[in-house]
């Protein structure tokens, strides 16, 4: 005796947002089971664990129906197969979209293609976070990507309308398309201290100050008349490195990066470089947050003061960036 | 030629890559009705194809309007091979047929495909414009409306409860037909969804008729079934109540009949005309089809109703003259009647047999001018005659000659005002009419106040038939004369009750290869005859004076059966309430607990299971194996439910639903009821454990399942708050000697013979309450009595409308589809066994509910109905839909006082003849004890029926502040639908802009998102079974929803196995049903149900097919809290809908 077929269909979708998360989590039918088994769920109603069971084998079935129209969230809204209250909509496109920050730190910057997407048991095995999982949140960053590829207009505003997802969701899927573009490098040692929300923050920064007009979303189009006169700018700031004296090296560095974000294939070293020529020198120095901080102010305000300096506008759009990313990068 | 169809189709979206080297679809579209094909133009390369096609008219009889469906087919241009079809859409356009519904259908519909199931969506509109038919002979019933509702629809009144009518097709099905061996799955599926929709359309059209020709407009508690015989054919059969109804709108006051239908309006006339009464009545036999001058009688042309039995044909009749009159025209002789009695039949008049009043807008409000004040021509006292008639009401359930006889006495001594006598003679009329009528049967389970008068009990028959091939489908008399059969069992098995009629019935088959079981079930009951004949709302005040005051809360309990002549033994004590009549110790029904009803605690759903097994036979000799094992299913399952309502401390069931279902070898019974603490039926005794015998039962053995069995009683007790008032025993009456277990169930069987065989149920000598221990197989049955768990906290159920005890709804809604499929082992299974795997399937289903729901708690499963099936061996399918709806916990533990329970409030307003009436009469005499025993008093919101002492008074306050609020609501529901008007027409112009703005402009790209998630841009459309939906009001019926989906696959492992495949269906069939409401601008869908779910699979070839038929009543219904945001909230998110449509 066993049971062929069992199936519950409401009216108005069920859902249970925990079994919803364990099905995103990529857990198979049994073991979610076995976790709702854990989490006391059987004392509620009285129920056995056959009813547990049947109880999760549907949802994953709803889950796996929907799943469809989460690849275009924009069809949810208006598809007629099931009703799912709005309120309920958005969580599903919200958690769906959701993604592992130590997963997506190992994905950071390259490319999303086939290639990646085979390296994905390696990464899980990493990450512990389930191949399915990993997966999923692949294939998500991939379908963004595609999308907004195409389209002109602001990179946030573009997911966020497309993706029906909120605004902080929007901002790290828009840094995740920014870094899988641009393929920066975030895989070296040195940069393993940082986490995803680091780099997130920077390519906010990136994105809204250096792309052009902060309208179009890549890098290849960063403002490059801005920064192809920041070379100019090397023989003038000179005197001026000079009178700064003791912060010769990091006044280098920093110009020196400047420069080489016209070469694209030198962008992708941005990071690595700010560590490198900046960051660590400053640690090895013992400078806290508070020195850096008031060195950078000072720094760049200090442009203003030569009546030779003729690219204020440039100068403060390139520093305000590198010296935001600065702070969020500095730490352990 | 009266019917111009026209068909606009505006734009598809989400429609499925046809091409795969484009990644895109060429769609365009074919719009059929009838013989008549019209395409669009093809929509290259696109998935979002804008066709805006123009309009495509067909114009067409009305007839065909009412059969044939709208098929709309998306096909996908190829320029080398066959267009492929993408997927159909069939449109039942009979909503758009009668005026009071829906005036267009448009919206989103999915394109369905039998094979893949939906397939994106397309955007139609259809509209109808019906011209005026004067014919008389036409076969059209354009018109008549259609509820699937077992009650009096919210919005309407019933001026005339006309009575049954029934009606049944025949084809071959398409499935079995040579042809199908050459064609495609799905040709072969869309032939049949066509074929069925055809016939069901063609069935409905065959029941209007009827219902015009008794000269109602409406045919409540419409019931259609299919018969799928397999080899010998489809048949598609339909039963239902008919009624006159009249719209309550906003203009009329409630107690005025204002808005009275022209056909029922002159009833008052009749009773002033005295030249054409019934004093000479015309006897007609069966006149041909009348078509000489309109006289005022006549009889119906019988041919225009092909089947041979129809009830309604005999007392039908046409006149053209505006004047009312009695039409008197016997029964004739029926082929299974034995006697040939002279009848009177009374029915209503109409005016002209045309549909013209009904189809135009705006003519429905003719009747207005007639609009009476019923206190003027109610003031009539007839109480001489009083004891005459409660005599009459008595006998004439058994003697029809009597009644004969009584009825020229009625006419006779009657006196007081003019229209005394004929009013008297009308009334016995009617009793004769309902007693004469070929089957006064009732397919309605909830009446209005005062409807029913007497309960006697559950009747019930079935039949073994051996299915043959239908010859010759026109002329399907072999299953008329099968149905014939079983009802006229029925109706002996009611007259035997002493009932002269029956309610709550409804019929069902269960076919397993060439075997079919026919069974019916129904409620022998007496009717109020006020609601027998026209203009019986306006002199029920003084009608009543002609019953014996019988307190409305206890009254349906009373006997309606000779004391001394007991159809069957029982146990009778005087009426715990009244103590003047007699009740029975328990009491099944098939209906819904009347609102009026005192009862105590709380009602719970009570199961019997059961498992039988068979040997595998073929022919006759199954078809006899069969019949000889029914009545010991039904003694056990009648066993079963007598002894689990003990268990639970109740004394009554309603909603009793038993289902027998047959397999290859076995046979499987379900019955479901609710049962519920009847305060004016004795309270029940315990169960009695009695030991007889074998050494291995230790009588320590037998007191400790004693000990179990109390237990389990006082926890019960404790569970539903069954505490029932306690009253001095001095009143109660002496039981009837010889104290018995009773059955009020009467079933009979027969073969495909006529043998007609009565069993008693009752258990002979034993007493009632005793369970004696002789065997294992008790300890068993006693052990499964006890293992049925109780709802978890928070959760009640129950199979009726109603939930006795709880009345507080709030707003939350979940209807909800559940099937489980069991493969039974191949191991030799017992009756026992098979009895516990059933049991537990049963039991394990509910625990999942509860489950799944318990988000909702405090909340209670209303209208669970379960059907069980025998798809193949060793398969056993359980179907379960049902509604769970959250409750206010706070209020209801003082519930039982608030006696006018949700429905009753809710249709006070919108009903408020019935209460406002039961006042009147009722105030005086009984106002008291309604209020003793219920502790009403003048408690709490305005009850009329308790509250009101001065009738004049409230009835006036009472009226136009009703009349002030409708007033207001209908300003703003015409307002609101002229918004909505003209947003929509708004939405299409932006809809237009955006589509010539190519996309990658970004301002037309933050149009659309703008509005991203504002609000769901899809109608919600709620279903439920029940005929109301908490918190609101239904404000408009927009006409039935019937629709039959094959779906079928041939990769079944990769659409994620028989569940997956199951679940989607069942998925899209609610998306579909949603659908069309939404097209039709509904919100709602009340009395929903799911009547056919077959479901046949095949894993070894990656097979499975199934088909669901879905019926239910498509409203608007608006919050009852705030009515004016609501409306307009509703027809907002309408156009919202429309708007973002248009948008995509």
């Amino acid at each position: 005796m066993s049971v062929e077929l069992d199936v519950f269909v409401g009216n108005t979708t069920i859902m249970d947002e925990e079994v919803y998360q364990l099905w995103l989590d990529g857990y198979t039918v049994n073991d979610a089971v076995k976790v709702r088994m854990e989490g006391g769920v059987m004392d509620e109603c009285e129920a056995s664990k056959d009813v547990l069971l049947s109880d999760t084998m549907d949802q994953y079935r709803t889950f796996q129906m929907c799943e469809r129209l989460l690849h275009s969230p924009a069809k949810l809204a208006n598809q007629l197969l099931f009703q799912i209250p709005p309120h309920r909509q958005i969580m599903l496109i919200e958690r769906y979209y959701a993604f592992d920050d130590t997963f997506v730190r190992e994905v950071l910057g390259k490319k999303l293609s086939k290639g990646t997407k085979k390296d994905l048991d390696d990464i899980s095995a990493k990450t512990s976070v389930t191949l399915k999982s990993c997966r999923r949140q692949f294939d998500n960053f991939k379908r963004v990507f595609k999308v907004v590829e195409e389209l002109k207009g602001p990179l946030v505003e573009n997911i966020r309308q497309h993706f029906l997802l909120s605004d902080k969701l929007a901002r790290d899927y828009a840094a995740i398309v920014f870094f899988a573009n641009n393929r920066f490098e975030t895989g070296k040692r040195k940069l393993q201290y940082l986490s995803f929300q680091d780099f997130a923050f920077c390519a906010g920064q990136l994105i809204s100050n250096w792309t052009v007009g902060a309208v179009d979303n890549m890098v290849e189009d960063m403002d490059e008349h801005a920064f192809q006169t920041l070379p100019s700018l090397r023989g003038k700031t000179k005197v001026f490195i000079e009178m700064e004296g003791s912060f010769k090296n990091l006044s280098r560095g920093l110009i020196n990066i400047a420069a080489k974000l016209t070469n694209t294939k030198d962008v992708r070293d941005f990071f690595i470089d700010l560590v490198e020529k900046f960051i660590e020198p400053c640690r090895s120095d013992r400078w806290s947050a508070a020195d850096m901080k008031l060195y950078l102010t000072h720094y760049t305000n200090s442009a203003h003061i030569l009546d030779t300096f003729k690219h204020q506008v440039v100068w403060d759009r390139y520093m305000g960036v590198v010296k935001s990313c600065i702070f969020k990068m500095y730490h352990d | 030629m009266p019917g111009k169809l026209k068909a606009k189709i505006v734009a598809g979206r989400h429609l499925p890559v046809m091409d795969r080297a484009s990644d895109l679809t060429d769609a365009f579209v074919e719009v059929k009705f009838g013989n008549t094909t019209f395409k669009t133009d093809v929509c290259p390369k696109s998935l979002n194809p804008q066709w805006n096609s123009e309009w495509f008219k067909f114009e067409v009889d009305d007839e065909d309007l009412q059969d044939e469906p709208l098929q709309i087919t998306v096909l996908d241009h190829d320029t080398y091979s066959a267009n492929d079809a993408i997927g159909k859409v069939y449109i039942d356009i009979d909503p758009l047929l009668y005026s009071e519904a829906a005036s267009v259908i448009s919206g989103w519909f999915p394109i369905y495909d039998t094979i893949h199931g939906i397939r994106g969506e397309i955007n139609v509109i259809v509209k109808v414009e019906l011209f005026n038919d004067l014919n008389r002979f036409r076969q059209s019933s354009c018109g008549v409306k259609f509820f699937c509702t077992t009650c009096i629809p919210q919005c309407y009144r019933a001026t005339l409860v006309h009575g049954f009518v029934e009606e049944l097709v025949v084809n071959e099905d398409p499935e079995y037909q040579w042809i199908d061996r050459i064609r495609t799955p799905r040709a072969s599926n869309e032939a049949r969804q066509r074929l069925i929709s055809l016939m069901s359309g063609e069935l409905q059209r065959k029941i209007g008729l009827k219902v015009l020709e008794m000269g109602g407009n409406a045919v409540v508690g419409y019931l259609q079934c299919f018969d799928l015989e397999g080899e010998s054919g489809l048949v598609v059969r339909a039963i239902g109540t008919a009624c006159t109804l009249d719209k309550l709108s906003s203009g009329s006051a409630p107690n005025t009949n204002t808005h009275m239908h022209p056909n029922t309006a002159p009833a008052s006339n009749a009773c002033n005309s005295p030249s054409k009464d019934g004093k000479e009545p015309v006897f007609v036999e069966d006149l041909p089809s009348s078509s000489g001058p309109p006289t005022p009688f006549r009889a119906l042309p019988t041919s225009s109703s092909p089947p041979p039995f129809s009830p309604s044909k005999p007392c039908s009749r046409q006149s053209s003259s505006s004047d009312t009159d009695l039409s008197l025209t016997p029964k004739t002789e029926e082929p299974h009647s034995v006697r040939c009695r002279p009848g009177i039949f009374l029915c209503p008049s109409s005016p002209i047999l045309s549909t013209d009043t009904l189809s135009l807008p705006g003519s429905g409000s003719v009747g207005c001018g007639r609009g009476s004040n019923p206190r003027a021509t109610t003031s009539a006292p007839l109480s001489s005659i009083q004891s005459d008639s409660a005599l009459l009401r008595k006998s004439v359930s058994f003697t029809e000659d009597l009644l004969l006889a009584a009825s020229g006495m009625g006419s006779g001594g009657s006196a007081g005002k003019e229209a005394g006598p004929l009013r008297t003679l009308l009334r016995q009329q009617t009793q004769t009419a309902l007693e004469q009528r070929e089957f006064p049967f009732f397919t309605l389970t909830s009446f209005p106040p005062g409807f029913l008068l007497h309960v006697g009990g559950v009747v019930s028959a079935r039949s073994v038939k051996l299915l043959d091939r239908i010859h010759n489908p026109d002329e399907p008399e072999t299953r008329d004369a099968w149905w014939e059969e079983i009802r006229q069992e029925i109706k002996s098995h009611a007259r035997a009750l002493g009932c002269h009629a029956v309610v709550g019935y409804s019929e069902s088959t269960s076919i397993c290869e060439e075997v079919c079981i026919l069974s019916a079930s129904g409620t022998a009951a007496i009717l109020n005859p006020r609601y027998m004949r026209e203009g019986c709302l306006d002199i029920g005040c003084t009608d009543h004076r002609f019953e014996e005051p019988s307190p409305p809360n206890c009254g349906f309990c009373h006997i309606p059966y000779d004391e001394l002549n007991m159809p069957f033994p029982a146990q009778l004590t005087y009426c715990y309430h009244c103590r003047r009549q007699k009740v029975p110790d328990v009491l099944f029904t098939t209906i819904d607990l009347p609102s009026e009803a005192a009862v105590a605690g709380k009602g719970c759903l009570i199961q019997a299971r059961l498992c039988r097994l068979k040997k595998k036979a073929q022919g006759e000799a199954n078809a006899t194996a069969i019949s000889n094992l029914l009545p010991f299913m039904e003694y056990e399952l009648h066993t079963q439910l007598m002894n689990k309502l003990k268990l639970r401390s109740m004394n009554a069931l309603f909603g009793l639903h038993i289902q027998i279902s047959v397999g290859e070898n076995m046979l499987l019974g379900l019955a479901s009821a609710t049962g519920v603490y009847l305060t004016a039926l004795p309270a029940p005794g315990g169960i009695q454990i009695a030991g007889k015998t074998p050494g291995d039962l230790s009588s320590e053995h037998i007191s400790s399942i004693q000990k179990r069995i109390n237990d389990t009683i006082a926890v019960n007790k404790e569970l539903y708050q069954i505490n029932p008032p306690e009253l001095a025993e001095e009143g109660v009456g002496s039981p009837i000697p010889e104290p018995r277990h009773r059955s009020r169930l009467f079933r009979s069987h027969s073969e495909s013979s006529d043998e007609l065989s009565e069993l008693d149920l009752s258990h002979g000598k034993k007493d009632a309450f005793v369970l004696e221990i002789d065997d294992t197989d008790a300890v068993e049955d006693i052990h499964s009595l006890l293992i049925d768990a109780p709802p978890p906290t928070g959760f009640y159920s129950c199979n009726t409308e109603n939930m006795p005890g709880i009345s507080n709804w709030t707003s939350g809604v979940q209807m909800f589809t559940s099937v489980r499929v069991l493969r039974l082992s191949n191991a030799n299974l017992t009756n026992q066994g098979l009895n516990k795997i059933f049991t537990d399937l049963c039991e394990n289903l509910l625990k999942s509910f509860y489950f799944k729901l318990r988000s909702m708690i405090p909340c209670c499963l209303c209208h669970l109905n379960f059907t069980v099936a025998v798809p193949e061996e060793e398969l056993i399918q359980v179907t379960v839909t049902a509604v769970a709806m959250t409750y206010d916990k706070e209020q209801t533990q003082e519930k039982t006082a608030e006696k006018p329970v949700n429905k009753g409030s809710l249709e006070a307003e919108e009903q408020l003849q019935f209460p406002l009436e039961l006042c009147a009469d009722s105030s005086s005499s009984n106002i008291q004890t309604a209020s003793k025993i219920s502790g009403v008093g003048e408690s709490t919101n305005m009850s009329p029926r308790a509250a009101s002492v001065d009738y004049g008074s409230f009835a006036d306050r009472c009226s136009t502040w009703l009349e002030l609020l409708r007033l207001k609501a209908h300003t703003i529901r015409r307002g609101s639908v002229k918004t909505s008007r003209r947003t929509q027409s708004l939405a299409h112009s932006v809809s237009s802009l955006e589509r010539c703005s190519p996309l990658q402009e970004g301002r037309s790209r933050s149009l659309r998102s703008s509005r991203s998630f504002g609000g769901s841009s899809v109608t919600v459309v709620k279903m439920t079974p029940l005929s109301f939906l908490p918190g609101t009001r239904i404000i408009k019926y927009l006409g039935i929803i019937n629709m039959f989906f094959i779906r079928e696959t041939t990769s079944l492992r990769e659409e994620g196995g028989v569940s997956g495949f199951l679940h989607s269906f069942i998925a899209e069939v609610f998306a579909m049903v949603r659908a069309h409401v939404a097209a039709l601008g509904g919100n709602a869908v009340v009395s929903y149900s799911m009547k056919e779910c077959v479901f046949m699979e095949n894993p070894n070839k990656n097979q499975a097919q199934c088909l669901i038929n879905v019926s239910g009543d498509a409203v608007i219904c608006i919050s009852e809290t705030d009515q004016e945001s609501s409306a307009s909230t509703a027809n907002t998110g309408q156009t919202g809908g429309s708007e973002t449509d248009g948008a995509t």
